[in-house]
């Protein structure tokens, strides 16, 4: 049985809006937070000890502020980026702004993904391509991202899945999406079905997310294939 | 031509200093198959890394063609890594790029265009046999097609030398002939010249003209690979021609003797002979025979009787006989 008060959101067209910008606000978030976190990553892998180009103080400087952002509970960064995502989008209210939060708390995440993921790569390979004189930048750009690509797209998933529950927090101080139905229809008024439909359909969205991201994952590795 | 001068690479590690390399001096010529050969952890897989700078050595000089190397701008060393091709124990080939794709790689880092590079590509398929596995990735192969691909890969940017680091050690023993027969191909009839570091005396023997043969990160002895293999000088070099524990598999106290039979006495009943004339038995622990360049050679190793007198007999007999040989301690 469900609500009025589900029917009525419905009829409003909320609800499907809801699940638009959930959608659109990881979407966007989780690009723009590859932007920074893969060359990132990338960075942090070949600048470290035994990396193709070692440079100690780098790897330890970017490592530090990877971490450090990393161990700030989300809730607590968003609320302490607020002036930040006002200078940057001039406002610290909706979507803009908490895109800019999501991003923040993302990038050095996908960082350590993408770290992760290109030091699988066997070292083998990449000293085969340094002995057929491959510039490092060549290492980066023939082997490294794409021998590690499968990895990649899984973490991708995982980053992906993590920063749509990002954003339904984010909802808490200001943005809009499934959170913020759940929690201003559905807790705050007393609806708990309203709650657990933003539930299901959060749970809907990831697995979907899931499925196609590993899906792609193994249609592009060429490993296992017979 | 390529020479190693006073070649020493050294590792800090926090208490001690680790020498990998120590005072190594090597000329490789033009054309030939030159093994390094050693037992594991002898410094042979950093030797071979010196000759394309992948491992920096720590003092001496790398001349290729009488250019020092190890003076060269990266942009320079980069360019001249293209004329050394290298090929390894576990094939390293991009696991997510199709066969022809990875002989096309070093084409492609050179900058040539996508279809000069997959021409060439295919005809190196052609060469090495695996011209109809062009679209296969390189784990639906055997390994023996893998490190043929990564052969094909080598000579994909018309190489000078090709270094082999263990390249059959992953290989069983039909899959390791056929491998190394085609490198005596590849250096006949492109002139490449290569150089093998192995662990196994076989590898030597079936392909190399030259052999140096390194220990405790020096090289011990050195020459062409028929006269190492009849009169190794070092300890060594006897060890890897015959390993120790089959050398001593028999733990009794008797005396061996190490006989290397050349040529002209590998086809005469030497042994029979021998106990004939001396009328002392003798327990024969080992032998073995290989041929290089058409020529026999044997080796073998026999153990005197207990008796101090008729041991004698054998010792004299031997004294003046032709046979080379030598007592095993």
């Amino acid at each position: 049985m469900l609500s009025e008060m589900f029917l009525k959101l419905w009829h409003a067209g909320l609800i499907q809006k809801g699940i638009w910008e959930t959608i659109y606000m990881t979407v966007i978030s989780t690009a723009i937070s590859y932007v920074i976190g893969l060359p990132l990553g990338v960075i942090l892998t070949i600048t470290d000890k035994g990396g193709i180009h070692p440079i100690p103080w780098l790897n330890r400087v970017l490592g530090v502020i990877v971490n450090f952002f990393r161990s700030i509970p989300f809730i607590i960064l968003m609320v302490a980026m607020l002036p930040v995502a006002k200078f940057v989008v001039g406002t610290s209210l909706g979507n803009k702004a908490m895109i800019v939060m999501l991003v923040i708390a993302a990038a050095p995440y996908i960082a350590r993904m993408v770290e992760s993921s290109v030091k699988e790569v066997d070292a083998g390979v990449i000293e085969a391509a340094q002995a057929m004189g491959a510039s490092n930048f060549q290492i980066i750009r023939k082997v490294l991202l794409p021998e590690a690509k499968p990895s990649l797209i899984l973490g991708a998933v995982i980053s992906m899945v993590t920063i749509l529950g990002y954003s339904a927090m984010a909802s808490t101080i200001g943005g809009t999406g499934l959170g913020q139905i759940a929690i201003s229809y559905g807790h705050q008024r007393f609806n708990p079905d309203i709650t657990w439909i933003c539930v299901f359909l959060t749970v809907l969205i990831v697995q979907i997310i899931q499925e196609v991201g590993t899906a792609i994952a193994h249609r592009t590795d060429k490993r296992a294939k017979q | 031509m390529i020479e190693l001068k006073h070649l020493c690479k050294t590792y800090s590690a926090p208490d001690k200093e680790i020498h990998a390399l120590e005072d190594i001096n090597l000329t490789i010529n033009d054309g030939e198959i030159f093994g390094i050969i050693g037992l594991s952890g002898a410094g042979k897989s950093t030797l071979v890394r010196c000759i394309n700078l992948l491992e920096e050595p720590s003092s001496g000089q790398v001349l290729v063609d009488g250019k020092d190397i190890t003076k060269l701008p990266r942009k320079e060393l980069l360019l001249l890594r293209r004329s050394i091709g290298m090929i390894f124990q576990s094939f390293n080939l991009l696991e997510q790029r199709n066969v022809l794709k990875n002989v096309c790689f070093p084409l492609e880092i050179a900058g040539v265009d996508r279809k000069t590079a997959e021409k060439k590509a295919r005809e190196l398929l052609g060469v090495v046999g695996l011209a109809d596995r062009a679209d296969s990735y390189p784990s639906q192969l055997s390994g023996g097609q893998k490190q043929r691909v990564a052969i094909a890969r080598a000579l994909a940017s018309d190489p000078k030398y090709i270094l082999c680091d263990e390249a059959t050690s992953a290989l069983d023993p039909n899959t390791t002939r056929s491998i190394l027969d085609l490198l005596r191909q590849i250096n006949r009839d492109l002139g490449v010249t290569i150089i093998v570091i192995t662990h196994e005396m076989k590898v030597i023997d079936q392909i190399c003209d030259r052999v140096a043969v390194i220990d405790h990160s020096r090289i011990a002895e050195e020459g062409k690979v028929s006269e190492v293999f009849t009169s190794p000088q070092s300890q060594i070099a006897r060890d890897l021609i015959i390993p120790r524990d089959r050398a001593a598999l028999d733990t009794r106290n008797g005396r061996k003797i190490r006989l290397t039979f050349n040529d002209a006495y590998s086809r005469e009943p030497v042994i029979s002979n021998m106990v004939l004339e001396c009328q002392a038995p003798v327990n024969i622990l080992f032998a073995d025979t290989k041929e290089f360049e058409g020529v026999i050679y044997g080796h073998m190793i026999i153990e005197l009787p207990a008796d101090p007198k008729q041991a004698d007999k054998i010792l004299v007999w031997l004294k003046n006989s032709p046979v080379e040989w030598r007592e095993e301690v």
